[in-house]
């Protein structure tokens, strides 16, 4: 495929169709057609209007604690003996995860567009619970879809949805995964258009979503660049961070999109290896599909089905990417590198004994990358790495690859 | 574009005076030979137009019964390339019988769009309906498709206000699928006065025919349906009817074309008393 032209700026993206390249779009059944049309009008009113801005503020510094710090990494700096390792501090947010932050922006706009029903899909747990917790902070039923498979490896994650008054429905259609978890959430929304919002929790999905989400994280990126600079006086050699459906590093990344010094990694699920079909790098060994609204880099089979994919991580495990990193990697601005099951296993454990933090599998994944390229990297060059969530409800998962029971 | 089978068809029954049965079937469920039976048994038993469902691995719009027989077909081995063959096998026999291919547009999409259309057009495939590929996507296929002279089925729904439906009519041809209810295919039918309110205001804007799906099973169902409605469309009852037949051992408790075709006879007379009903 012909490398699309550099553009003067990779932060413009996407255009009035919510394409960025050949990717994106708005591939949906026409119920949903005009009620996305309808989001994208009400999207468009409320990110200029300074109420809804003021609002969201307030809630993202004294709800979500925003901002997250950025943390010097000493311990694990010490350990690898290169680059100076900083870690962006989601995991300190409010429910443990930079997911809180697309969930508040985009709660406020479903009360704004008078919706009285939330429904969202989770892989992990952590969106799940960050929709479940600001649908109880603002009062309003939520149905969450999460794959079968995922409810029995994020058990923690279910039960906090629950009390949080969520409705958990598992879905055992394909892997009982992500995917399988938002083709339900689909068929929900189709059928109650009325009064329900879909609150998707990545930057993936029919335009606006894609770019809405985008925003909504925007902040890991533009605080992490201005903590930097405080901090340093200037800006990181390489930013990294992993890449499921994308929302967290899309969140890193796009400030940092114009920055052409910054090297930007973002990591995929290897899982056990690229040969076969275990592992959900969709940009390394997919190629360009539609599902789910939108254009991207599926895994997919030559006639065109979807396959399943695997990753360790819950949150990682989906067969697709989010439009605007398929646009990247084709660009060529961002590199996407996958990171195996046992290197992200590796770094969990590194990170939790050397720093004390216990980070969620999704970010081991970003940090295996920084474990890889620090040492052979000068000691006054600088790595950010997202730590995009806490790991506290990966605990169970890692004793049974370690062996354990608890 | 050039008149093409379902033009043809539809003229004809106008001038009979009756609805139209739109039937549709999963090809390539359970398996391409038996699914090859069903769809002349279709043929035979009364459909006036089939629709050949393309089975895909995530299809969003549809509900269990549509979904388990996806699944059931390509565990069977079913692909676009056998979907278009079984079409070419059917012409053998019948010519006159318009066929809509129907499904998702990530299979048509990999198998490479102009292609697509030509080996479609080859193996006597007379329009799509393609359900993620609303008229803002329209430069994909849609537009393609008509150059190539294959009619693009447009879905009509409750959403779609009058602002709206003309550019969902923009570039529909062959007939307006009007989807009775917001939701999912399988799903219980809407109040058909209601059904009868939304063909009279599409009508308004189009001469295409106009034919209602989703939600209908029977025929008495269709028998009401089609009082209002240029045509009726039934997929979940067909797929039912064949998965009913298929034991859990996968030993058949019946022959599946022999089902279905006792369904279609009595759909087919549905349809064919809806008028009269109507004038009584």
């Amino acid at each position: 495929m012909n490398k699309p032209a550099m553009p003067n700026s990779f932060r413009t993206g996407p255009d009035e169709q919510g394409m960025f390249g050949i990717f994106g779009g708005r591939f949906v059944a026409e119920t949903l057609m005009p009620l996305i049309l309808d989001l994208e009008e009400k999207w468009n009113e409320a990110r200029t209007d300074p109420a809804f801005r003021a609002e969201l503020q307030a809630l993202s510094t004294f709800y979500a604690g925003r901002p997250s710090k950025l943390y010097f990494a000493e311990g694990l700096t010490r350990y690898l003996g290169g680059a100076k390792i900083y870690f962006k501090r989601e995991d300190l947010n409010h429910t443990g995860s930079h997911k809180i932050n697309n969930c508040l922006g985009q709660i406020l706009l479903a009360k704004r567009m008078g919706k009285t029903r939330i429904i969202a899909e989770t892989g992990a747990g952590q969106h799940g619970v960050a929709s479940a917790t600001v649908a109880a902070r603002f009062g309003l039923p939520c149905v969450v879809y999460m794959g079968a498979t995922d409810v029995a490896r994020q058990s923690p994650n279910v039960f906090r949805m629950k009390l949080l008054g969520a409705e958990v429905k598992p879905v055992s259609a394909g892997h009982g995964t992500l995917k399988d978890a938002m083709n339900e959430a689909l068929r929900d929304w189709v059928t109650n258009v009325e009064d329900t919002y879909y609150l998707i929790g990545t930057a993936a999905g029919p335009h606006p979503y894609p770019e809405m989400v985008r925003e909504f994280q925007s902040p890991i990126g533009t605080e992490a660049r201005a903590q930097i600079l405080e901090q340093e006086g200037r800006l990181p050699d390489v930013i990294i961070a992993a890449v499921g459906g994308g929302s967290n590093a899309i969140g890193l990344f796009h400030p940092f999109l114009d920055d052409k010094d910054v090297r930007i990694v973002g990591i995929e699920a290897g899982g056990r290896g690229l040969d076969g079909i275990e592992h959900c790098a969709s940009m390394n060994a997919g190629r360009p599909g539609v599902l789910h609204g939108n254009r991207t880099y599926l895994l997919q089979n030559e006639d065109g089905q979807i396959l399943d994919g695997h990753s360790i991580s819950a949150g990682l495990d989906y067969p697709g990417v989010g439009p605007e990193h398929s646009w990247l990697r084709d660009t060529g601005r961002v590199d996407y590198v996958p990171v195996l099951d046992d290197e992200a296993l590796e770094a969990f454990q590194l990170c939790t004994r050397t720093e004390g933090i216990i980070p969620a599998l999704e970010s081991a994944h970003a940090i295996a990358h920084a474990v890889k390229i620090a040492p052979s990297m000068g000691k006054d060059e600088v790595i950010v790495v997202n730590l995009s969530g806490r790991g506290d409800k990966d605990v169970h998962t890692v004793a049974s690859m370690m062996g354990m029971e608890i | 574009m050039t008149e093409t089978r379902i033009d043809r068809r539809m003229a004809k029954l106008k001038a009979e005076g009756r609805p139209a049965l739109v039937t549709y079937f999963m090809g390539g469920d359970p398996d391409y030979d038996t699914s090859l039976s069903i769809m002349k048994a279709l043929g035979r038993s009364g459909a006036d137009v089939i629709e050949l469902g393309m089975p895909f691995s995530d299809p969003m719009a549809d509900g269990p019964a549509i979904q388990a027989a996806g699944l059931r077909s390509l565990k069977g081995g079913q692909t676009l390339v056998r979907t278009l063959q079984m079409a070419a096998d059917f012409r053998r026999d019948d010519d006159d019988t318009p066929i809509v291919l129907m499904g998702y547009y990530n299979p048509i999409y990999i198998y490479g769009v102009e292609r697509f259309l030509a080996d479609a057009k080859a193996s006597g495939i007379d329009g799509l309906i393609v359900v993620d590929l609303p008229p803002e996507m329209d430069e994909e296929l849609c537009v393609p498709a008509l150059r190539a002279g294959i009619n693009f089925i447009r879905l009509a729904t409750p959403t779609t206000d009058d602002k709206r439906l003309p550019k969902v009519l923009q570039n529909t041809s062959g007939f307006v699928y009007y989807v009775s209810m917001t939701g999912i295919t399988g799903s219980a039918l809407a109040d058909t006065g209601k059904v009868a309110e939304a063909v009279r205001r599409i009508k308004q804007h189009t001469d295409l025919p106009v034919c209602v799906g989703f939600g209908v099973k029977t025929a008495e169902q269709a028998r009401t349906i089609g009082a209002s409605a240029d045509g009726v469309v039934v997929g979940t009852a067909i797929v039912n009817a064949v998965a009913n037949v298929l034991g859990p051992d996968g030993r058949r408790t019946a022959d599946p074309a022999e089902a279905v075709a006792t369904l279609v006879s009595g759909l087919a007379q549905g349809v064919r008393q809806a008028r009269l009903a109507a004038a009584e």
